[in-house]
């Protein structure tokens, strides 16, 4: 077991864990932002930065500083390793100028855009980046593209993260998407506009962190803060059929995966749960998901709502 | 019993009612009542307080917080999106709105693809705190020094976007809700949000 020191606290983990992961085990402050991390995609991360640190010691056999910044969901752990993450004035700006970067070219249609409210990147900017731009330029801009009928894609919003891309390849047989072109003109797309079909073609939804890939069947049908999240489940044949059901009144919105306080999701589902069973009689409910407290998508619901036996003193006299 | 009295008196103007006898002067009453006759005739020489509305209107704080509108930019597209965030802010939830995609030959009448297809206010649960007008990204509801009218219906109170929307030849002055900084807030271009 590898002894790792992140912001002063300790933990032991496995060799072969990744900085981010222990910081993970930890929790709380010190953990990361990620957005091109996906804890169920293979390969994926080391792409947008966000979770770079300070490694000021290096190991008990080497205690040299690492001489830059690390991405730590990429940079293994080692015995005696000292980690800054909050702590370093360093990463702390780092950080700040990569959320600048990462909005260079993001619209900020916040207002129009679907995923507004349940945003890794708006989080990301948010908590990370600062209110104004110095970009002075003219925005790439490119047009929407409708991937098949069940998914539309917004090149102008993406981040190029390729969890899209790790997703296809790793969940379905046949993946028709990648990244086209290099650098700065990099784009996500199919060759020459072929429609995605397949049946866990929804999950690129789930994976995007921003708002590039979003539901056309849920497109501008409602904002996600004014719909009640609730886990549910059914049989089925191809996949877990675990999922959160997004209710309006009686109304199914839309079906995702059920993400977790990292944006995450460990149960992929399939196209037929995800786009066709949109009728609470296609489910089994399991009660209310469980949104983290600083989430819009909490706002205006009440909660934890202790009834206080002063209420009536003598009720239970009575009975 | 009368100390417990003034202990708990807050004002100390509280008094012992007496019914001790009255003098003759207080018995012919006459006195009293050219007393306060003579109040009511000074009434007829001083300033009147009342106004004739609605002949008479007073007039209202350009910051009156009023009935709402839903502005035009200067093309004379909507600027709302329907991205309901005032529907979010009010406190009173007054605000429902349905949003839909523009269409390629709606390009003239909406700013940006989204708009509110439906946005509804209800009159009788708002409380004209100017919540909305803050959250608005878009800059697109305000709140006017106009008022909301009286109504017989319960349903007439709900305003659709008929009413909200401002029209386009009588267009709704609200520059004095934007104040310098307000103003050079916008002019600012590494703060804009609209692309």
């Amino acid at each position: 077991m590898f002894k790792v020191t992140i912001d002063n606290k300790s933990i032991e983990v496995e060799p072969g864990t990744t900085i981010l992961q222990a910081a993970r085990m930890i929790g709380g402050d010190v953990v990361p932002p990620a957005m091109c991390y996906h804890s169920e995609l293979k390969d994926s991360g080391g792409k947008c930065r966000t979770c770079m640190v300070k490694v000021a010691q290096g190991s008990v056999a080497d205690p040299r500083p690492m001489p830059k910044l690390v991405a730590s969901c990429r940079t293994e752990v080692m015995d005696g390793m000292v980690v800054q993450n909050i702590t370093s004035p360093e990463v702390v700006d780092a950080r700040k100028a990569v959320v600048e970067f990462l909005l260079l070219n993001h619209p900020l249609d916040c207002p129009v855009c679907d995923q507004a409210g349940e945003c890794d990147l708006q989080n990301l900017s948010y908590e990370h980046g600062t209110n104004t731009s110095r970009f002075e330029e003219e925005k790439r801009t490119y047009e929407k593209i409708d991937i098949g009928n069940l998914i539309q894609f917004h090149p102008n919003r993406c981040i190029l993260c390729y969890r899209c891309v790790y997703a296809a390849n790793q969940l379905t047989d046949n993946r028709v998407h990648g990244i086209l072109y290099r650098g700065e003109k990099s784009e996500i797309s199919t060759f020459i506009h072929q429609a995605i079909e397949n049946d866990f073609s929804g999950n690129m939804i789930d994976v995007c962190p921003v708002g590039a890939l979003t539901d056309k069947t849920f497109r501008f049908k409602n904002r996600v803060w004014f719909l009640k999240p609730m886990d549910a489940h059914r049989e089925c044949t191809k996949c877990s059929g675990k999922a959160t059901l997004w209710y309006r009144g009686e109304e199914v919105y839309r079906v995702t995966g059920r993400k977790d306080k990292y944006g995450e999701v460990h149960d992929f589902i399939c196209n037929e749960c995800r786009f066709e069973k949109k009728n609470s009689s296609d489910w089994v409910i399991e009660g209310p998901r469980k949104i983290e407290s600083y989430s819009v998508i909490n706002q205006n619901h009440y909660k934890n709502v202790v009834i206080p036996s002063v209420i009536n003193p003598i009720k239970e006299t009575m009975e | 019993m009368n100390q417990d009295q003034k202990k708990i008196s807050l004002t100390n103007r509280s008094k012992v009612v007496s019914n001790k006898k009255m003098t003759l002067m207080e018995r012919f009453y006459l006195p009293a009542i050219f007393k306060g006759m003579s109040i009511t005739a000074s009434h007829f020489f001083k300033r009147e307080v009342t106004i004739q509305y609605p002949e008479v209107k007073r007039p209202f704080s350009d910051i009156y917080r009023g009935l709402h509108v839903l502005k035009l930019d200067d093309e004379g597209r909507e600027r709302c999106t329907a991205c309901g965030l005032c529907a979010l802010a009010c406190p009173a939830e007054s605000i429902t709105m349905i949003a839909a995609e523009r269409k390629e030959d709606e390009r003239n009448l909406y700013r940006e693809e989204k708009y509110a297809s439906m946005y509804e206010i209800n009159m009788l649960r708002c409380i004209f705190c100017g919540d909305c007008e803050s959250a608005c990204p878009k800059e697109a509801i305000f709140l006017t020094n106009r008022t909301v009218p009286s109504e017989y219906e319960r349903a007439d109170f709900i305003y659709g976007k008929d009413v909200l929307v401002e029209k386009k030849d009588s267009r709704i002055d609200v520059s004095k809700r934007q104040t310098p900084e307000v103003l050079a807030f916008k002019q600012d271009k590494s703060k804009s949000h609209n692309n």
